[in-house]
């Protein structure tokens, strides 16, 4: 499993994301570009540049026609993923820290910072995927300020309007966006900032990592903890493996310590556990830094980790991956 | 104006209540004492005397004036009666008088003997009665060696992180489990006795031991801020230092158990285990050094011989002072006066002589060799270093040698006795280099002979296989060995010695090169060795040498010098502070404490062939000790009996082994699949729910599909024809 590296990024990582069809890995970085690159050999397709601020989030269509990214110098924009083009751009009064389409790319939503006495809002956007994309309307759909704790990562889940938001006490929730009411929350979800949140293929369960060195597994529906990792460092991302009953998990050391500390010392290597046993599997070592975000490809035939030591690493899983039984032959369902 | 009233501002009359809440001012005897012993003098003297009084009692800090003093007078005679009482100003006075002036030396004929008051009333009112004490119920006590009869036999360890102490069992991984959880609060930290009979806690107020099955508190030791214990070998007295003198407060307890006046100021005290009851008090720091030049103290400061009879304490360039025991007075009374003395130690029992004096009780017998002292001088007055061998109590010199060049010295015991290496830090003439010089005493034999082995480089670490003759010794010729600092790992070079008893002289029997190795552990069963990378940030291997590894079975005259030596497994253990092995030698424990450095604190445990067992990561994890066995019971023959029938035995275990892995891995199975039915269930349910969601929609999949017609050309043969005419 000889790793391609991407090093298009002058600084750490924030977010990277494979498009549906896992052709194409766009990563987003503090250095205010987004990158797009060929997920199979990591030339890299192109830049998306327009940013003025640390690019925070990006997330991509199911038809990989459009592509959504939120920035620290407080816009949302939309990109035609073909040409490059900025399409539409909103303003906010803050950072926008995370966005996500839905299911069939209609609609956006978007957490902006709570900051400058301005609330943590959250925002859904329709796309109007007609014509070349540039007509788009101004005001949000929806919008409304969840009260408490302030959200840090969200995803639509399979029910229309309804999402699950990670918040920074640690809280899981589900909301109704067109009221922006809680319909339900799991309060001790973690105990430390939710870092991540990644659905499952079906949008039926999705895995959160968190600062408190857990990963957990929630069912979206009822939001009930289906499965949880406990492993000995801060994590950063979290994401499910497709087709394999792993989860891997990145993390390391907080980014301030890091140049104290040797690479032994700050654990920064991607983790597998076994979905379903909660046991580690194995590690793979590369960064030199924590690892800010994992993605794996849609069909599990690969995997990305993007790190604070500003290096894209695509790893494409050997042959003896997909052969590997290491429990015995057990049926896991996806 | 208002008028002046007894009122207060309000008008309200407080005196009621005044009164009540008054504080009532002691109105005892206690700052009374009765003085003994005063001159008999006539009335004439008096006022003379009364000054003189009161100056002498001016001197040792208390003052009185006359009119305090009330003297008796025997009105017949016309003299006083020999006695006055003195009032003090306070309690606290009377206390100082009473500690300072009693037994004072008034003058050639007279000496004050000082009491209170309300004593001299108390026994005068004492009932004289005898009453029969009650005889207490005897209570059976559990026995303190009960984890030897676990059928298993397994072994126990302690483990202290943060708060919470552990004890554990430790054997297969199925019989695994956690024997006790104690309740301990504020201590310091734990240690086991030297035969694990008992586990002891530091607190501030002194020593506990706890022991037996229910681990129930067994006996304490008060002596608060206590920082440091010693047991001795057989397990009967206990030696504890705090850095704090000792202070006994007014009005503490009094008794056998506890510190009396005398013993304020020492900071060194030894305890009968047994009864609890205090044997003496030393004072750490030597009488006679200056209190700045404060060198690392030593300890253990009092060095026991392995029979318990005798403890020495050495005096640096003084002397050495045996005391007797129990009675802890001084053997002979009198000091070993040796010039220069640096260090020494007492030759340990070998199991025979441990037998020995196991049968033969309490009296000694002829066959019981003599405690023997090992000590070193240094050069002294045109006199050689040398290396003296004396024999205890007879105070008779064994053997000595002299030594040339010396630098340091250090001595290493046999665990058996069989053996004395000295290690000799010797310079040459010009002092610029040091090397090393190992000085063998062979001690079971006439006249001690000693054998020498030189080397070149310096001896960083030296042990003795226990059980056997051979050794192993950590060098260096790192050009970073003088000064450490942080991030430098010492090369060093590992190498075994054997005694070859043909011709009776050591030989190496292999050298490791280029290793970071720093510390050697033996398995206390002898044949297996574990070198270890410790307190280094960038190296923490582990290596697990075989010394007997023989694959086929050669009559031992027949192998190869040295070639039985095996590496069976390497390990690595990150952050590693200490590394012990289990009294029965087959496991090794490893741990990162908290104490040292604050990275990847835990433990793990090993087997002999380097397997990892067991890791547990854990903040702020301090301690991990295994427990000691004592020696076994069975005679020699009984042993050579067991080990003759060695493959009935082993048999068993293997059955129970066999057993045992079916069982475990049956458990695993049935847990996983029991984990992957639930999952499964639960994705069959919710993959359930969500095709009936995309039925109920109308926007389906099927909507999506697009129909693509493809053709293909193929050319399957191509022939040409040429028509001829």
């Amino acid at each position: 499993m000889r790793p391609i590296l991407l090093q298009g990024h002058e600084r750490s990582l924030t977010q990277i994301k494979f498009n549906s069809d896992g052709d194409l890995l766009f990563s987003c970085s503090k250095d205010h570009v987004i990158n797009v690159w060929y997920s199979h050999n990591g030339e890299r397709l192109g830049t998306y540049d327009g940013h003025n601020g640390t690019v925070w989030t990006t997330d991509v269509d199911p038809q990989s026609r459009f592509m959504i990214s939120g920035a620290a110098d407080n816009t949302l924009k939309l990109w035609a993923v073909q040409s490059g083009k900025c399409l539409y751009t909103w303003e906010f009064p803050t950072a926008v820290k995370r966005v996500a389409f839905n299911d069939k790319g209609t609609q956006v939503v978007c957490i902006t910072e709570q900051r400058m006495g301005h609330q943590c809002a959250i925002r859904v956007f329709d796309i109007n995927q007609e014509g070349d994309g540039t007509k788009q309307s101004k005001e949000p759909r929806y919008m409304f300020n969840p009260i408490g704790s302030k959200a840090t990562v969200c995803a639509f889940t399979l029910s229309p309007d309804i999402i699950i938001t990670g918040h920074e006490s640690g809280k899981v929730a589900l909301f109704d966006v067109r009221t922006g009411d809680e319909i339900e929350s799991n309060e001790r979800a973690h105990s430390e900032v939710v870092t991540d949140l990644q659905l499952s293929k079906d949008r039926t369960y999705c895995i959160t990592s968190s600062k408190d060195k857990a990963a957990r597994i929630h069912d979206t529906k009822n939001l009930m903890v289906i499965k949880t990792f406990n492993t000995e460092t801060p994590l950063n991302s979290a994401a499910l493996a497709p087709n394999r009953p792993y989860v891997l998990l990145g993390g390391g050391q907080e980014a301030m310590s890091v140049t104290t500390t040797s690479l032994r010392q700050g654990k920064f290597e991607t983790r597998f556990w076994h979905k379903v046993f909660e046991e580690e599997i194995g590690r793979v070592k590369g960064h030199f830094g924590p690892i800010n975000t994992i993605a794996v490809h849609p069909d599990g035939t690969s995997y990305a980790s993007g790190g604070e030591d500003g290096f894209v690493r695509v790893h494409h899983f050997d042959e003896s991956y997909f052969r590997a039984k290491p429990y015995g032959d057990l049926e896991i369902i996806d | 104006m208002p008028e002046p009233t007894h009122l207060n501002d309000d008008g309200i009359d407080y005196s009621d209540i005044e009164a009540k809440y008054q504080v009532q001012y002691d109105e005892g005897f206690d700052n009374i004492l009765v003085v003994d012993g005063v001159p008999i003098i006539d009335k004439s003297k008096l006022e003379k005397l009364l000054t003189k009084v009161c100056k002498e009692f001016g001197k040792k800090g208390v003052s009185i004036k006359p009119d305090d003093i009330h003297m008796p007078w025997d009105n017949a005679s016309g003299k006083s009666k020999g006695f006055m009482f003195v009032e003090f100003r306070s309690v606290d006075d009377a206390n100082l008088a009473l500690a300072t002036i009693h037994n004072h030396p008034f003058d050639a004929k007279h000496t004050f003997k000082l009491n209170r008051f309300s004593d001299v009333e108390r026994y005068s009112e004492l009932d004289e009665t005898y009453v029969e004490p009650e005889e207490e119920e005897y209570a059976p006590r559990e026995h303190l060696r009960a984890w030897l009869t676990d059928p298993h036999g397994r072994d126990q360890y302690v483990t202290y992180r943060g708060d919470e102490v552990l004890i554990h069992w430790h054997g297969k991984p199925s019989k695994c489990e956690v024997a006790h959880k104690p309740d301990w609060k504020d201590f310091l930290y734990v240690a086991w006795s030297p035969l694990g009979t008992y586990v002891s806690t530091l607190h501030r107020q002194g020593v506990r031991l706890w022991g037996g099955s229910s681990w129930k508190p067994q006996q304490r030791f008060a002596h608060p801020l206590v920082k440091l214990i010693d047991f001795s070998p057989c397990e009967q007295y206990l030696v504890t230092w705090s850095n704090e003198p000792i202070v006994v407060p007014e009005g503490a307890l009094q008794g056998p158990q506890y510190f009396s006046p005398d013993d304020e100021g020492n900071n060194i005290a030894v305890w009968d285990i047994k009864s609890g009851d205090l044997l003496r008090t030393f004072s750490s720091s030597n009488d006679g050094e200056p209190a700045s030049a404060k060198k690392q103290m030593q300890w253990p400061i009092l060095k026991w011989s392995p029979d318990d009879k005798y403890v020495a304490r050495l005096t640096p360039g003084e002397m050495i002072s045996v005391y007797e025991l129990p009675s802890m007075y001084l053997e002979g009374k009198k000091s070993l006066k040796i010039k220069g003395v640096q260090d020494f130690e007492w030759c340990p029992m070998g199991d025979k002589e441990k037998e020995e004096a196991a049968v033969n009780g309490a009296k000694p017998s002829k066959k019981v060799r003599d405690n023997i002292l090992t000590y070193w001088t240094p050069e002294v007055d045109n006199q050689p270093a040398r290396v003296t061998l004396l024999s205890f109590p007879g105070r008779s010199i064994l053997r000595q040698k002299n030594l040339f060049n010396v630098t340091g010295c250090k001595l290493y015991w046999q665990n058996q006795g069989d053996f004395l290496c000295v290690k000799v830090d010797r310079h040459t003439k010009t002092r610029k280099s040091i090397f090393c010089n190992l000085e063998i005493f062979r001690m079971r034999e006439k006249d001690f002979p000693v054998e020498v082995v030189e080397l070149k480089d310096t001896v960083m670490e030296f042990a003795w296989e226990p059980k056997g003759d051979r050794f192993a010794i950590v060098s260096s010729s790192d050009p970073n060995l003088g000064n450490p600092g942080p991030g430098i790992t010492i090369k060093t070079d590992v190498s075994f010695y054997q005694l070859d008893r043909a011709k009776n002289d050591f030989r190496l029997l292999r050298t490791l090169p280029s290793r970071t190795s720093n510390s050697i552990r033996w398995s206390p069963r002898g044949r297996h060795v574990v070198l270890a990378t410790v307190g280094s940030s960038t190296k923490s291997e582990l290596e697990f040498w075989d010394l007997d590894f023989h694959t086929d079975e050669r009559k031992e005259g027949q192998t190869e010098w040295g070639s039985g030596i095996q590496l069976l497994g390497t390990g690595d253990h990150y952050g590693v502070t200490d590394v012990e092995w289990d009294p029965s030698g087959r496991y090794l424990g490893t741990s990162a404490s908290a104490w040292t450095h604050t990275l990847e604190n835990g433990y793990a445990i090993w087997d002999f062939r380097g397997q990892e067992l067991v890791k547990q990561i854990q903040d702020r994890f301090k301690q991990f000790l295994w427990r000691p066995r004592p020696p076994t019971l069975l005679s020699k023959e009984q042993q050579k009996q067991i080990r003759r029938n060695l493959r009935e035995y082993s048999r068993a275990f293997d059955e129970e082994d066999a057993a045992d892995a079916s069982n475990v891995s049956a458990e695993l199975i049935a847990m996983r699949k029991r984990l992957v039915d639930e999952w499964n269930a639960w994705r069959t349910l919710r993959k359930k729910e969500i095709g009936l969601d995309r039925e109920g929609s109308p926007s389906g999949k099927d909507d999506d599909k697009e129909e693509i017609e493809v053709w293909i050309d193929e050319v399957i043969e191509q022939t040409e024809e040429v028509l001829l005419d």
